[in-house]
């Protein structure tokens, strides 16, 4: 009989895989953590994720859950009586909090990545100027999704909270090194006292890096090699 | 309150498809809107302006957009009949995981098949197939993805069939003889009322992409 161990394969910097372990500790499920090397696949990973061949996998009683937001709803589901629920009440505001998720994942990020990758001003300002727009639809999607209470899911923090905060840290890196700074009490009043509250929550603060620790990271994977 | 249900679609679109069929399974009257996309309706422009994109699900003045977002609210609200997605949380989580890697890879797979030529085409075609025959051995001898029942990653799928022949005559494949199974499922899937009214006529498609490949392309 497979046992009801809960397993997360995953690495330390990603923010992809912050978001099932920030979900696992908000149902207090207990899990072994897996680190994978950088840079190389453990037999296991490539055995659980065939597909995709990509972190975060979560693995419970030996039956493995891959894509990062499948699983916050997996643990969700499974767990539903561990806590309260990440996901809104009505379906309306569900399928809100999944368009914002995707949203996230296809423009916003994507753009935030471009932004430490970016060569010469030009390049630089543009993408920039794509994060900010992208910042300012999720500044008023908070104030929409939140209804005055403090997290896009209300009085707790949800699918939507997890989905768009697992990114903070990385973004903390982007503005250091960009001297820039994207969410701030000025531009982005409510996420900049979001991105506060979220960052210190018990179940995400054992899981966010460091800003120092992940900016030394980011200088070493986007290093340039020598000419 | 009745209900009103606005659909602003876009006839050949497969994500289109998932929306008429998962309202058709559950017996929802709804009125179709057809978007001419290079003159989008203002409609259109003030309901997704985010994305600008259809289909939009308009459901008693609220729109929602993304069609797989739009299926998971019609399951939900009309969770009276035909349930969609299945009950049991991992097997949920596995019908999310292929409709995830249906929309991650389909779309661009297919289009290089009929809209690119030369070593692009080829090595399109090669992924295409490739990615059938993953979607092929995920079904195996299952009436369904999901088992007996019509459901999620089936409503998922299915709409790209309806541009198979397209991809046959413009692509010089022949798809059944490369997924036997995958075609005997489509066949099966066309069987259901739902289907085979949201989904058009292959031989409107091939017209359709051979206007665009006249339009677009350079020959």
């Amino acid at each position: 009989m497979a046992s009801d161990e809960v397993k997360v394969i995953g690495a330390w910097a990603s923010p992809f895989v912050m978001r099932p372990r920030i979900a696992l500790n908000l149902k207090s499920v207990p899990y072994e953590f897996l680190q994978e090397s950088f840079g190389a696949k453990s037999e296991l990973l490539l055995k659980s994720n065939p597909v995709h061949k990509k972190i975060p996998v979560l693995i419970h009683a030996d039956k493995p859950v891959c894509e990062s937001n499948i699983i916050v709803e997996y643990v969700d589901e499974t767990w539903s009586a561990s806590g309260p629920s990440m996901l809104p009440s009505t379906p309306y505001d569900r399928a809100i909090a999944r368009f914002w998720a995707a949203y996230i994942d296809e423009k916003w990020f994507p753009s935030l990545k471009s932004i430490l990758k970016a060569e010469g001003e030009e390049e630089k300002k543009a993408v920039l100027a794509q994060v900010e727009e992208g910042n300012a639809l999720l500044e008023k999607a908070f104030n929409d999704c939140s209804k005055g209470k403090p997290f896009f899911n209300g009085d707790h923090i949800g699918y939507l909270d997890i989905a768009f905060g697992c990114f903070l840290a990385w973004l903390r890196v982007t503005e250091l090194a960009g001297g820039h700074k994207l969410i701030d009490e000025v531009k982005t009043p409510s996420l900049s006292k979001w991105a506060e509250r979220f960052c210190n929550d018990p179940a995400v603060k054992p899981v966010m890096p460091e800003t120092a620790t992940l900016a030394e990271f980011a200088k070493k994977i986007f290093a340039k090699p020598p000419a | 309150m009745a209900n009103e249900v606005i659909l602003l679609d876009f006839w050949p679109s497969m994500f289109g498809m998932r929306t008429r069929i998962a309202l058709r399974e559950k017996g929802i009257e709804f009125e179709y809107r057809d978007e001419d996309l290079w003159n989008k309706s203002p409609l259109l422009l003030e309901t997704n302006p985010v994305h600008k994109k259809i289909p939009v699900l308009i459901h008693n003045g609220k729109p929602v957009c993304e069609s797989t977002i739009q299926v998971q609210y019609i399951d939900e609200v009309w969770s009276d009949k035909n349930p969609i997605l299945p009950s049991d949380p991992y097997q949920r989580a596995q019908a999310r995981f292929w409709v995830d890697f249906i929309d991650k890879k389909m779309y661009d797979a297919q289009r290089k098949v009929w809209w690119t030529k030369g070593e692009e085409q080829e090595t399109g075609k090669k992924e295409f197939i490739e990615l059938l025959k993953t979607l092929e051995s995920e079904l195996r001898d299952k009436t369904y993805f999901g088992g007996d029942d019509f459901g999620y990653v089936d409503i998922g799928l299915i709409g790209f069939y309806s541009w198979f022949h397209a991809c046959e005559k413009y692509g010089n494949l022949n798809i059944e003889s490369e997924c036997p199974k995958l075609i005997a499922w489509a066949k099966t899937c066309m069987q259901r009322e739902s289907v085979a009214k949201s989904l058009p006529d292959s031989e409107k498609v091939i017209k359709f992409v051979t206007e665009i490949r006249k339009k677009f392309m350079i020959e």
